[in-house]
This record gives C-alpha cells, sequence and structure tokens, in this order.
C-alpha cells in the first residue's frame, strides 16, 4: 500500500509527501495533532492538515526566526516565545549564553508532549533550566505584561484557528505594551505568494505598523511551507536590522547554524519587487 | 417538559420533502435554485433546495394543521407554555401581536419607557395609550433599571382602567424587575402581563437564571429565538400562557403576518428549539462561565466597569442576566458608541451596541473562550492608548418623558419639519432613536424637552446612528402642528 501524506495549500494546488507510518495522532481541545514519519522529509508535525515541520527543514525556519534579532542586539536577557510548542525556537535560543531567561507560552499541552515524545531533536532543549513553559493563550499572556522582555518571538499556526489571536491589533499592541525600550518583536509572517496567504501577510504589516516605529519583513525559503516563499516581520522600538547589525560582534559568539550567517541577514531584508509592492500598499 | 423533545417535525418534513425531488410549478420561482446560479453558488444548494413555499406535506403558518401545529406545540412543552406560535418577522412582530391582542383603540397600556420601539410602534397601529411607569435610573451608571413593584402598584391605582403592563425581561443590559411579583398584583388588578423577552431565551433553559414570563404566569411573552437561541435573524416565538385564547392570537398575528412564511426561518426555529430543550442547560452553563470569565478579567483592568449581579438590589435590579457582558466606558473618557467604533474598525471585533456611557457584548451559544480574550485584549489595548479624561461628558441614558397625547393621534396628526434647534417645546410626531439599542429617546406625542435635544445632539456627534424620524439625517424632527 502506497501512503501519502496530501495537503490542500490552496483550493487549487496539492502538496504530498511519501508516508512510511503514522507515528501519532490524536484531538486535543484546539486541534488535530498528528506525527508521520517520511523518507524524504524525516518525521514530520502536522496540525490541523497543515505542515507545522520536518525534521529535514525545520532549521531554516527556527534559525531565521531567533537568530536574526539575537544578531541585531545580542544583549538580549530576557525572552517571551508564543506558540513554538515543538520547541524548535528555544532550540535555537538556547545557544546564546548570554540569554538568562526564556518563557514559552503555548496555548496547547498535548504538543509539546507530543513534540517532546516523538520530535526529540526539535524539543531538545525544553527542559533546559532557563526556559519556563506556561500553557496559556499567548494573547491573554501579554495583555498583564509591561516593559519586560527584551525579545519578543510569535512562533504561530496560520491566522485560521488557534493561531487567530495571534494576529490581531489587540495582540500586536499588548507586545509593544511587554517590550523593554529597545525591544524586539519577530514574527511569523505568512507568505506573499497565494492570495490567501498574502492577505493574512498584508494585515498583519498594516496591523504591526501602527505601534513601532521599525517595521521591517525578512524572507527565508521553506521547501514544505506553501510555495516555500515565506516571511517574517521584524518590527521594533530602537534598532534597525541591517543599519544596527554588529557582523563582527555575532560571529565572535560562534553559535553554530546551518542557514544563516551574517550575510545572509543582510541579504534576507532585500525583498522582491512584488512582495514590496504589497506591503506599501499599506505604509 | 411532556412531549419527545427530540423530535422536529418541520425539519423532518422538509428533508423528507427534498428526498421525494418533487416537480414545482410553484413559488418562489427560482426553483430550489436553478433559476438563480449566482445565489445558490452564494447562499448553497442545501439552502435553496428548502426554500419553499407551503404546500400540503409542509404545513400553513397561517393555518397550522400539521408540521407546524406540531412543532409549535413542542415549542411550547419546551418552554412551559399554553401555546406557542412561531414568528417570521422578528420578534418586532412578537411584540406587537402581544399589543393589539389585548388593547384596542383608546385602551391604556401600563409599560416602562425603556420599551424597545416595536411596543410604542403597535401603540401607532392600535390606538392605545401608554402609562409610563418610571424605571429606576442608576445614577453611577446613568442606565435604566428595571421597573419598581411600588411605582407599579401607584400606576396601577392611578389607572385602574389599564389593559395591561408589559415588563422587559431583561432590559438590553440585562436588568430585570420583580416578574412574578408583578404578574401576581396584576392578576389582582385584572390585568394582562405581557413580557418582552427578546433577551431572554435563554432564561427558559439555563440553570440559575432570572424567571421566565411563563414560569411567573405571565400572560404572554416575545421570545427572540434568534438573539441566544440560535436560530435565523428574523425568528421569533410568541408564548401564550393559559388564559389567553389562541385562536383570537391567531387572527391577529395574521392581519400583518406575510402568507409566504419562510420555510428557512420555520426550520431554524425547530432545530433550535431541540437543541435547546436537550442541551440548553450545558450550553448556557458555558454561555454564563464565559462572560463571567470576561466580566472578572475586564474588571481587574480599572477604569471600566463589567458590571452584573452585585447590582441586584432586591427592586429594580431584581435580577440580572448573567450571560451579558456590559460595560460602562465613562471613567476612561470614551462614550461607549466611541469603544464600539474602535473596536469594529481598529480591532475587527463587532459588539452589539455601545451608546452613550455603555457597550454591550453578547455572549451566546456560538462563542469560544479564545474570541472572549480577544475582547479582553482589546479593551485592555482602548483604555491604554485612546483613553482620557471624562469631563464634560454625558451622564445619563434616561430622559423622563412628558406625554401630551397617544402616539397614535401624534403620529397621524398634521406635522411639518423642523430644524432640531426649533423644536424645543413642541410636541414630538415622530420616533428618534439611536439605533442599536432602538429605545426611543422621544415617542410620538412626547414634548421635546432642553435634557431630549441636549441628548440628541450629543449622540450625533458621538457618531450614534439616529433612526426614526422621516428625514434620514436626523436634522429636522416632525413636531405636531396645533
Amino acid at each position: 500500500m502506497e501512503m501519502w501524506y496530501t495537503e490542500e495549500q490552496t483550493n487549487n494546488v496539492r502538496f504530498s509527501i511519501r508516508c512510511d507510518k503514522q507515528k501519532y495522532s490524536a484531538q486535543s481541545d484546539f486541534q488535530r495533532i498528528e506525527i508521520f514519519s517520511t523518507p524524504e522529509f524525516g518525521d514530520i508535525l502536522v496540525l490541523d492538515d497543515r505542515i507545522m515541520l520536518t525534521q529535514k527543514d525545520e532549521f531554516i525556519y527556527h534559525e531565521m526566526i531567533s537568530h536574526v534579532p539575537m544578531a541585531v542586539n545580542p544583549d538580549i536577557k530576557n525572552v517571551l516565545v508564543i506558540g513554538a510548542g515543538d520547541g524548535g525556537t528555544v532550540r535555537e535560543l538556547t545557544k546564546y549564553k548570554s540569554i538568562q531567561n526564556i518563557d514559552m507560552v503555548e496555548i496547547d499541552r498535548m504538543v509539546v508532549d507530543a513534540c517532546k515524545e516523538f520530535l526529540p531533536t526539535v524539543a531538545s532543549k525544553l527542559n533546559d533550566s532557563r526556559v519556563h513553559i506556561f500553557i496559556d493563550d499567548g494573547l491573554r499572556f501579554v495583555r498583564t505584561v509591561e516593559n519586560k522582555y527584551d525579545l519578543i518571538i510569535v512562533d504561530s499556526t496560520d491566522p485560521f484557528g488557534p493561531g487567530e489571536g495571534l494576529f490581531t491589533a489587540e495582540f500586536y499592541g499588548n507586545c509593544y505594551k511587554a517590550l523593554t525600550s529597545d525591544g524586539i518583536l519577530v514574527n511569523q509572517h505568512e507568505s506573499p505568494f497565494y492570495n490567501t496567504y498574502a492577505k493574512s501577510m498584508k494585515q498583519a504589516h498594516k496591523k504591526i505598523l501602527q505601534f513601532f516605529p521599525v517595521v521591517k519583513v525578512y524572507q527565508a525559503h521553506i521547501p514544505t511551507y506553501p510555495s516555500g516563499h515565506w516571511l517574517f516581520g521584524f518590527a521594533s522600538k530602537k534598532f534597525h536590522p541591517t543599519n544596527d547589525l554588529d557582523e563582527g560582534r555575532w560571529n565572535r559568539l560562534c553559535i553554530d547554524t546551518n542557514y544563516y550567517n551574517t550575510r545572509l541577514h543582510k541579504g534576507c531584508f532585500a525583498l522582491p519587487t512584488y512582495v514590496t509592492k504589497q506591503l506599501m500598499e499599506n505604509e | 417538559m411532556k412531549l419527545d423533545q427530540n423530535k422536529a417535525p418541520i425539519y423532518q418534513a422538509l428533508c423528507e420533502y427534498r428526498e421525494n425531488r418533487i416537480v414545482s410549478f410553484d413559488v418562489p420561482g427560482h426553483k430550489q435554485g436553478k433559476g438563480n446560479p449566482v445565489l445558490t453558488e452564494f447562499l448553497g444548494k442545501q439552502c435553496m433546495s428548502v426554500d419553499v413555499n407551503s404546500m400540503k406535506p409542509l404545513d400553513n403558518l397561517c393555518h397550522p394543521v400539521s408540521v407546524i401545529k406540531e412543532a409549535e406545540e413542542l415549542m411550547a412543552d419546551a418552554f412551559g407554555a399554553s401555546h406557542a406560535f412561531f414568528m417570521v418577522n422578528g420578534t418586532s412582530s412578537s411584540v406587537q401581536a402581544m399589543v393589539m391582542s389585548v388593547c384596542k383603540r383608546g385602551d391604556k397600556i401600563i409599560m416602562p419607557r425603556n420599551v424597545h420601539r416595536s411596543s410604542i410602534n403597535a401603540l401607532i397601529v392600535c390606538g392605545a395609550v401608554p402609562v409610563y411607569v418610571n424605571p429606576g435610573v442608576n445614577k453611577q451608571l446613568g442606565i435604566p433599571l428595571g421597573m419598581s413593584v411600588d411605582a407599579v402598584k401607584r400606576a396601577i391605582k392611578q389607572h385602574p382602567d389599564a389593559k395591561a403592563i408589559i415588563v422587559n425581561n431583561p432590559t438590553y443590559y440585562g436588568v430585570c424587575s420583580n416578574l412574578s411579583e408583578i404578574v401576581r398584583i396584576a392578576h389582582a388588578a385584572g390585568m394582562k402581563v405581557l413580557v418582552d423577552e427578546a433577551h431572554g431565551t435563554h432564561f427558559y433553559f439555563g440553570d440559575y437564571m432570572p424567571r421566565s414570563a411563563m414560569s411567573v404566569g405571565a400572560d404572554m411573552a416575545a421570545v427572540s429565538m434568534h438573539k441566544t437561541g440560535g436560530s435565523l435573524t428574523q425568528s421569533s416565538a410568541l408564548l401564550l400562557g393559559e388564559n389567553i385564547s389562541e385562536g383570537y392570537v391567531r387572527q391577529i398575528i395574521n392581519l400583518t403576518q406575510t402568507t409566504s412564511a419562510s420555510y428557512l426561518l420555520l426550520s431554524s426555529l425547530d432545530i433550535s428549539r431541540r437543541n435547546l430543550a436537550l442541551n440548553g442547560k450545558s450550553i448556557f452553563e458555558r454561555v454564563t462561565n464565559l462572560a463571567g470569565y470576561g466580566i472578572k478579567e475586564i474588571n481587574k483592568l480599572g477604569g471600566l466597569y463589567a458590571f452584573s449581579r452585585e447590582l441586584i438590589n432586591g427592586d429594580t435590579v431584581f435580577d440580572f442576566d448573567p450571560t451579558k457582558i456590559s460595560v460602562h466606558t465613562r471613567d476612561i473618557g470614551l462614550a461607549g458608541i466611541e469603544v464600539y467604533d474602535i473596536l469594529r474598525d481598529k480591532y475587527d471585533i463587532q459588539i452589539e451596541f455601545g451608546d452613550i456611557g455603555n457597550i454591550l457584548a453578547i455572549v451566546s451559544v456560538g462563542d469560544k473562550i479564545l474570541n472572549i480574550e480577544r475582547l479582553i485584549s482589546a479593551l485592555y489595548e482602548i483604555k491604554r492608548l485612546y483613553s482620557k479624561s471624562s469631563a464634560g461628558m454625558l451622564d445619563h441614558e434616561y430622559i423622563e418623558p412628558i406625554v401630551v397625547c397617544s402616539p397614535q393621534e401624534a403620529f397621524y396628526s398634521n406635522k411639518i419639519q423642523l430644524p432640531l434647534k426649533d423644536t424645543l417645546g413642541k410636541i414630538c410626531a415622530e420616533f428618534v432613536m439611536c439605533y442599536p439599542p432602538g429605545i426611543p429617546i422621544l415617542a410620538p406625542g412626547e414634548l421635546i424637552t432642553k435634557d431630549a435635544l441636549e441628548y440628541i445632539i450629543y449622540a450625533k456627534a458621538k457618531g450614534c446612528n439616529l433612526t426614526g424620524a422621516e428625514d434620514i439625517n436626523t436634522e429636522k424632527i416632525n413636531i405636531m402642528v396645533e
């Protein structure tokens, strides 16, 4: 028998990966959680029929969402990660000895438990002593926090389903309030390529622009995400993502990476014209 | 409940109709959607295929003998009523049917002034005369409350010839009067009790809810199934107590009701009634918990005051609906309508209404905790980003009316339009209200006072949607010419 995982990336586009077996399947209070092992991509995590990560390409996403802000401000000590139940973002952050505290807020305990058991290479650092896991709605968590974090990373699902609240003006505004005066907000910013994702991308950008003086977008190539062309948002109260980058300082930290480097850092903010046009619609 | 509430006769008859693949040479002309492909694509084939006309197997709302009759009996059973009518022209039509069933031209009817416009509309149509009872007012919040039992007693004593009393159960804000006591004294005086339960469907099903009209022996109740019960917009139920003639009320309903009742609306009432009868208790327990959580979190912030059962005072607030999130906004320097607008324009959150000093969010069968979190977080942000001094803000919602003549006489009198500022001291010949909530600032036959004019001008400046006047911009008001 052939077994394939097929994702409807849009109503008119499908993406399939051959599977060897299903390792985990459960319905939580929030979503359907599945883990398959596949010959090409290793183990893959699927939430509500969307690929969240594969062992083969997760390093791209997790390095780009973590090292870009860390290289802009290596003095970051207190980090809030929202979503990120698989642990990949936390794994990258724990590479910095200078970080003193990582609060991780994930709404779905079952995602954390499943990843600890079945995706140990991704969830490997969730037990680091600096990491504190809160099972809560991210929106609810930031509501009462003020002037506390140097960096907030929003590592969320798409804005349909439990991640919806993390793409709202009330969330970004509350993040602004929760950040220190030189704080940075980095978020999973959807894709510019297919219309449904592009719409969320433009709306998120428009909402973030209301709050932060510096709002930029950068890109990466993630083969298993729809279209492969994926964006991240960089918003900050003070730092410019490329002008304030001290390449030498970051490179002296000798952080081990496979995708991120400081030359790429400067390049990833150079966006294709069609993306710039979409973002300009709101500016 | 005595009947088998698992049944849903209209729903079942429609399913059967669809399976039978009837060839139709009757209206509606779209013929199960085939004649209107764009509409069918938009609403869905399933929906269009049951948008049909009355016919033998589907009964007729004007004169029900089979499946509609049975569905109405199940509805009555579920609500503890002697009879129930399915209504397809909104709860406004239920309210009007109540008034017109007990009043004729010149009859008096006792009611609080903070009724919905549909009650006063009924008076314009049938010519009955209102006797207004001043509802209590909460000074801090500026909102009208329920009628005190003493005020009702006084009105009965002064107008022993009144035919009926209308009671809001609850008001838009969620306030309930002492309904069982009002029923007792009204019945002792030979008056009927009509209850506007547009926002009270859940009182019949949830635990720890205020008393429902039928449970305390009221004579008629208008229940907005579509507001908190889950049926389609415009569908409603009219409930009768034991001493009201079903046949006469049907005649009254048929004076103004469509003869082509929508089966989409009727089936939505049938299916929603079944759901409430079978699952209402757990549904409204969840809803109460969601609203209670929202209230608690909003009050933690300070500045915004989500009011609820602490207002209960044994009389003008005899009870309070625990499923509402009513929030007083004036202390952060914003009118309710301003918060309402910011929520929609900046945060994509649509709430039920905002008026001068308050907003109201309706929590119901369809809500999720994550949406409540969004509302709470947006309010936190609005306080952080938009709050200002509350000096100079209007502080009350209730304006004491001075009734000069009956609504019907005023509405059909000779009248002229005058600019707002020139109408002071004249008699108003139409409604002026903010919609929502649809409670008149001025009703036909009332003196135009300085308070009323100030309120109208203030509400307009704050962005309220003013309706009711012939001049759609409410820059001019129709006044009576003596």
